[in-house]
C-alpha cells in the first residue's frame, strides 16, 4: 500500500507552526503560525506575489519548508492522502487523453493501491462526486471540451473521490464568468455540510468577505487572520497591499490596482 | 475469369513470396513486435514532451554497443545486453544530470548526446569494416534479426508492457498532474526512473529493428498519429500500437519489392499515416 496514516483527532487539521520558506535566497514566506478548525472555510488574501501559492504547495507536503512545522491531524503533511489540491486552471494541461470520469477515477489512486484497479466501489465514488459538482452527464467528455466553470468543478470532484478532508485551492475563480464563480462558491457551501475544510487563494475581496469563515491576508507574512469583519480594515489592506491600494471616498472603500495583471492566463 | 485468377494468384503471391524467406518472418515478427512496445512507451515520451530525450538516449548507447562490438568481434547477438546495460545507465544518469544542472535541461541533454554519439563513432571507426557496421547500428538490420534476438526482444518487450499495465493508473497519474501525484503520496521520484528504465529497454530492444538513428521515430510517430485520433490514454496506446505493427508489416513489403533499408521504409510508412491522420484532421476542422 501507498502511505497513510491515522489522524489525531484530538490535533487541529491544520497546524502551521513558524513556517519558512526561502526561495532564491528570499524569504517568500516568514514565520507563518495559524491553525485552522474542522470544516472551516478560509480565504488567503494578498498581492500577487504574496506567496499565497507557495504556502499552498507547502501545507499540501508538495515543497517542504525551510523551517518551521506543519502538521495535519498532528502529522506532517507528507503522509496524509487527506489533502486535496486544485491546481490553477493555467497549469493544467487540457490536451491530454483522459475524460471527465478519468481525472476523477485518478482521486482514488492512492486509495486504490499498486497494481489495483478500480473496483465497482471506486466508481461509485467517482459518480456521486460528479453528481456532487453535477457533471455526472459529462463523465464521458474530453477535458478540454469543459468550460472553465466545469473544469474547475471537475477537480473539486477529484477531491472528493480522493476523500479529501483538507482542500487547497489556488486561485479557483480566477478566468471564470460571474455564474461561474457562483457555481464555485455555492458549490464551496454544500461542502461543509460533508466536514470538508476548505482553503483558498484569491484576490477578490468581496467574495472573500461574503462567503469564508475567515480571512488571511498575506504578504510573505500574516498581515492579519480572523472574520472578514475584523481583517478588511484601511490599516490592514494598506500594510498588504502598499501602494497598489488607492483609498476611494473616505476610509473604508478601497481600491486595489493590481488584481490580476496577466499572471493567469485563460487556458486553451 | 482466368484472368481474375490470375490477378488473384499474382496478388497473393505478392504477400507471399517475402514470407517464403526465413529472415523476412523474422523480420515481420520483430517489425511488429518492436512496433508495439514502442508504440505503448512512445505514447508517454509524446504526452510528457521527452521525444528530445528519446532520441538523444537511443544516440547516447552507442559507444556501448561499439565497446561490445570490438570485445565480442562482432557476435550480434551479444550487443543486445551491451545495449540494454548502457541504455538504462545512459536514461538514469541522463535523469540525474538534467534535474541537478544550473545548465538547461535539452542543453546538458545535448551535450551529453553529442558527445557520447562522438564517442561511439571514434569507437566504430578503429575497426576497419567501420562503414557498414556503423550504418547496421545507425539504422538497424532487421533482415539479421535472428531467432535468438526474437526471444530477448519477445521477452524484454512484454516486461516492459506488463510494467506499463501495473502502473497504469499511476503512470496517468503522475503524467497528467505531478502535483495530485505528489499529494496522494505516489512514490513519484521512483515512477519517473521507471519510466525512464522502460523508455531504456525499450531503446534496447529496438536496436536491431530501427537503429540508433531512427529510433525516436518509432517513439513518438506512431503515438502522435493516435493522439490526433482519440481522446482516452488507453485507446491511443492500442491504436498507436496498430500504426506501429502495421508500419512495421507494409514498410517491410516496401523494402523487399523496391530495395529500399528496411529501417527507412518502416518509419517512412509511420510518417505517411501521421501526415494522413494530421491532414484529415485539419480537413475536418480539428
Amino acid at each position: 500500500m501507498y502511505p497513510n496514516t491515522n489522524h489525531k483527532h484530538d490535533q487541529p487539521i491544520l497546524d502551521v507552526t513558524h513556517l519558512t520558506f526561502r526561495y532564491n535566497g528570499r524569504d517568500a514566506l516568514e514565520n507563518i503560525t495559524f491553525h485552522l478548525h474542522e470544516g472551516e472555510r478560509v480565504a488567503i488574501v494578498g498581492p500577487n506575489g504574496a506567496g499565497k501559492s507557495t504556502l499552498i504547495k507547502v501545507i499540501a507536503g508538495v515543497l517542504q519548508p525551510t523551517s518551521g512545522e506543519v502538521n495535519i491531524y498532528g502529522t506532517r503533511p507528507n503522509k496524509h492522502v487527506c489533502i486535496g489540491y486544485i491546481p490553477q486552471r493555467n497549469q493544467v494541461d487540457w490536451h491530454f487523453p483522459v475524460s471527465v470520469a478519468d481525472v476523477v477515477m485518478m482521486g482514488r489512486s492512492a486509495k486504490l493501491g499498486p497494481f489495483n484497479f478500480p473496483h465497482k466501489r471506486d466508481w461509485d465514488i467517482v459518480n456521486h462526486a460528479l453528481e456532487t459538482v453535477e457533471l455526472v452527464n459529462l463523465a464521458g467528455r474530453q477535458i478540454s471540451q469543459l468550460s472553465g466553470g466545469q473544469q474547475q468543478r471537475m477537480f473539486i470532484a477529484r477531491a472528493l473521490a480522493q476523500e479529501a478532508e483538507l482542500m487547497l485551492m489556488d486561485e479557483p475563480l480566477t478566468g471564470l464568468d460571474a455564474p461561474s464563480q457562483e457555481g464555485i462558491l455555492t458549490l464551496l457551501d454544500r461542502l461543509k455540510s460533508e466536514k470538508v475544510t476548505v482553503m483558498v487563494a484569491t484576490h477578490d475581496l468581496d467574495q472573500a468577505a461574503s462567503h469564508f469563515d475567515r480571512i488571511m491576508l498575506l504578504n510573505h507574512q500574516i498581515i492579519a487572520f480572523g472574520s472578514p469583519d475584523n481583517v478588511l480594515h484601511t490599516d490592514n489592506l494598506l500594510r498588504a497591499y502598499g501602494g497598489r491600494l488607492k483609498p476611494v471616498d473616505g476610509h473604508n472603500i478601497l481600491n486595489i490596482d493590481d488584481c490580476c495583471d496577466g499572471e493567469h492566463d485563460h487556458t486553451h | 475469369m482466368i484472368v481474375v485468377m490470375g490477378n488473384m494468384t499474382t496478388l497473393i503471391d505478392f504477400f507471399t513470396t517475402p514470407l517464403t524467406y526465413a529472415f523476412m518472418q523474422r523480420g515481420m515478427i520483430s517489425a511488429v513486435l518492436v512496433g508495439i512496445v514502442c508504440a505503448v512507451v512512445g505514447t508517454y515520451v509524446v504526452l510528457r514532451g521527452m521525444a528530445f530525450f528519446g532520441d538523444a538516449l537511443a544516440h547516447t548507447i552507442l559507444p556501448g554497443i561499439a565497446l561490445g562490438y570490438l570485445i565480442s568481434g562482432g557476435d550480434k547477438d551479444v550487443l543486445f545486453w551491451w545495449a540494454l546495460g548502457t541504455s538504462v545507465l545512459a536514461a538514469l544518469g541522463i535523469g540525474a544530470i538534467s534535474k541537478n544542472s544550473q545548465i538547461k535541461e535539452d542543453t546538458s541533454i545535448g551535450i551529453i548526446f553529442a558527445g557520447m554519439f562522438a564517442l561511439g563513432i571514434a569507437l566504430i571507426s578503429t575497426v576497419r569494416s567501420y562503414a557498414v557496421d556503423l550504418s547496421h547500428f545507425l539504422f538497424g538490420d532487421v533482415l539479421s534479426v535472428s531467432v535468438q534476438s526474437l526471444w530477448l526482444i519477445l521477452i524484454f518487450g512484454g516486461v516492459v508492457l506488463l510494467v506499463i499495465f501495473a502502473f497504469y493508473k499511476e503512470f496517468m497519474t503522475l503524467s497528467f498532474d505531478p502535483i495530485l501525484a505528489a499529494t496522494l503520496r505516489l512514490p513519484v521520484g521512483f515512477l519517473n526512473n521507471l519510466l525512464l528504465a522502460l523508455i531504456a529497454v525499450t531503446v534496447a530492444v529496438s536496436l536491431q529493428t530501427v537503429g540508433v538513428a531512427l529510433m525516436v521515430a518509432m517513439l513518438v510517430t506512431p503515438a502522435a498519429t493516435a493522439y490526433l485520433l482519440t481522446h482516452r490514454l488507453s485507446h491511443m496506446m492500442m491504436l498507436a500500437a496498430v500504426f506501429a505493427s502495421v508500419s512495421g508489416i507494409i514498410g517491410l513489403y516496401l523494402s523487399f519489392y523496391l530495395s529500399i533499408a528496411s529501417g527507412a521504409a518502416v518509419v517512412l510508412t509511420a510518417t505517411v499515416f501521421f501526415l494522413t491522420a494530421f491532414g484529415w484532421k485539419k480537413f475536418r476542422g480539428g
